[in-house]
């Protein structure tokens, strides 16, 4: 029988039960969250189901969200059954203080390198990955930069003279540096709010 | 005497190693890239590498979260810089799917030439590549007077050779011109022949097949596992390939095979990008065929009429109200994009290429995630060369056809 978006979900309810949940169809493709502790299941049904067979890793991922409130950090697997031709996503949240997930690199050797990634950018701790450490940055490094906490450059900074940059004007692009974007000030800029948010305070 | 007994053997407690470590990159001629390699050695065979990448990581994801959308395609021309247009079309098909834009016929044939030059662009350097690796200059020589006269048709398109831009969410930025077209027959015309010199350079060429058959080989057990995608995964016998599984710009309108390989190793990566420029050249024809058959108004259609993604003709915005507003909210980035979530991916020259961009609403992606082929299989390099010669490592590496950009991001 031809894969489904419905078939599947039918079946992973009844395996999973309410451990699988919001289940969504953005453009065609489902999507559904999972319990963190349970991604390794997951994948091992998904891989070694017959009438399922999700046996290619297609992507794995990292995205913050600060504003999730002790789930802040979200794994997303992207999994392709390719003789049917089928892909689906899912995704895990974990708290950002402890963001601990079972490293899939048992099942996919493509997961070593992806896995390590997420950690370099996101901070995700793989249990069980044979060799967790940064792959594109330095060694040395101690923040996970791709984390909201680290906007990119403001371009509407005052301190720099963008004249002497070539850059005459500056404009926000929706994506204004305010403290309401942050789940809670980072760090490095407490006691400056002042300076960095125009004296606008955290919620 | 077996010919162990040669061997020098440390003394028992010695603090010295009897394998040598050699440093295969950044900065080497033979890694076509700027990306390490730390290999033990053993005399002169494998025992363990160790590759470390991110010399030339750019954080296109994070730059990515502070752009309006059509300010992100300049970057996607750096990942895999032999191919850029593919990279172009890919991040402008992932927007189109994201905005809901259905583009005309026309566009999609114009893209489909354009893609598949760029293959051809991508392919060519590569199977040339190998063969510098095995020690035959001349078809690389011979092959770069075509790449040329490709980057010359991208350049009437969109101005650009290297890093083209080429293209805009819903078409292209102008309608090809005649040159264009006279330079694209004359590619037509022309590269068959030399390709088929390449060929008779190097297909059943003694020393070649010597070097490349058995050299990082890969079964389609493992190559599925590590994630291969593209010519590799195709040459381990996978017949994967986004452009029919997944059709993109009207990709379904077209006749072609998937060519395969059996054992995975150089050889045959070697012949299904041999094999993928001759079913790209076909492609092109039958494109430009359909592209021919439009007639009337319909044959100067470009792009789609999205006017708010869409830059308005700059004469247009000198003397129609509408089209000055477009212009300013374009340029200025106050166009909201809907929320949501995508994955699009397109065939690159490499393999599956997929663009993950979650919208929260705002102008820019709240996160973009890049599948960068090279990336991936590139973990697999370590098995392939492991117990084999120095001399195969290199090769095998041309043949894996690796891009630092594309590696890095």
């Amino acid at each position: 029988m031809a894969l489904s978006n419905d078939l599947i979900k039918q079946r992973l309810v009844d395996q999973f039960g309410d451990a699988v949940s919001a289940f969504e169809e953005p453009y065609g493709m489902l999507t559904f969250e999972v319990k963190p502790e349970l991604n390794m299941d997951l994948l091992q049904f998904l891989y070694h189901d017959e009438q399922l067979s999700f046996k290619f890793l297609t992507d794995l991922t990292a995205v913050h969200y600060p504003a999730f409130k002790d789930k802040e950090i979200a794994v997303v697997y992207h999994l392709h059954n390719l003789v049917e031709n089928f892909r689906i996503r899912f995704k895990l949240f974990v708290p950002i203080a402890k963001p601990d997930v079972t490293s899939a690199t048992k099942l996919f050797e493509a997961a070593n390198w992806l896995e390590r990634e997420a950690y370099d950018f996101y901070g995700v701790n793989f249990v069980g990955h044979p060799n967790l450490k940064r792959i594109q940055n330095v060694d040395e490094m101690d923040y996970f930069p791709l984390r909201k906490e680290y906007p990119l450059e403001d371009q509407t900074r005052l301190d720099k003279d963008d004249e002497m940059f070539g850059r005459g004007g500056s404009f926000g692009f929706g994506n204004e540096r305010t403290p309401s974007h942050f789940h809670t000030i980072p760090e490095a800029a407490k006691g400056r709010e002042e300076e960095l948010f125009g004296g606008q305070k955290a919620e | 005497m077996s010919t162990t007994d040669k061997h020098i053997m440390l003394p028992e407690g010695s603090i010295e190693k009897e394998t040598t470590t050699i440093n295969l990159g950044p900065t080497h001629p033979a890694t076509h890239g700027v990306f390490q390699n730390i290999l033990e050695l053993d005399g002169e065979r494998i025992v363990s590498a160790e590759q470390t990448i991110g010399y030339v990581h750019r954080a296109i994801e994070k730059i990515a979260e502070r752009r309006p959308l059509y300010q992100i395609t300049p970057l996607t021309d750096r990942l895999n810089y032999c191919s850029s247009p593919i990279n172009n079309m890919g991040w402008h098909t992932t927007c189109e799917k994201l905005l809901g834009i259905q583009t005309p016929k026309r566009v999609d044939y114009l893209r489909v030439i354009i893609m598949e030059l760029a293959r051809i662009a991508d392919h060519l350097i590569c199977n040339s590549i190998v063969g510098v690796d095995a020690g035959a200059y001349t078809g690389f020589l011979y092959l770069m007077q075509y790449r040329e006269l490709i980057y010359e048709i991208w350049e009437q398109v969109c101005g650009a050779r290297l890093t083209t831009n080429i293209g805009r969410i819903g078409g292209f930025e102008t309608n090809f011109n005649s040159i264009a077209w006279e330079k694209l027959e004359k590619f037509l015309d022309e590269y068959p022949k030399a390709l088929k010199e390449f060929e008779g350079l190097f297909q059943r060429n003694r020393i070649f097949m010597e070097r490349t058959i058995g050299a990082g080989p890969i079964s389609a057990e493992r190559a599925l596992n590590y994630g291969f995608t593209g010519p590799n995964l195709r040459a381990a016998g996978v017949d994967y390939d986004v452009r029919v599984h997944t059709p993109y710009c009207s990709y379904q309108d077209f006749e072609f095979n998937i060519p395969t390989g059996t054992t995975g190793d150089c050889y045959d990566r070697f012949l299904v990008r041999e094999q993928e420029m001759w079913e790209s050249l076909s492609i092109i024809r039958q494109a430009y065929q359909k592209v021919q058959e439009f007639k009337g108004a319909e044959a100067d259609v470009f792009h789609a009429d999205v006017p708010e993604y869409y830059l308005p003709e700059k004469k247009d915005v000198y003397t129609k109200m509408e089209a000055l507003i477009y212009h300013f909210k374009i340029i200025m980035g106050e166009v909201d994009m809907p929320p949501g979530e995508v994955y699009h991916s397109v065939e690159g020259a490499n393999g599956e290429l997929g663009f993950y961009l979650i919208s929260d609403g705002g102008r820019s992606p709240y996160r973009l995630h890049l599948r960068r082929p090279c990336f991936i299989y590139y973990q697999a390099y370590e098995e392939l060369i492991k117990g084999s010669m120095l001399s195969d490592a290199i090769i095998v590496m041309s043949s894996l056809n690796l891009i630092a950009g594309e590696m890095d991001g």
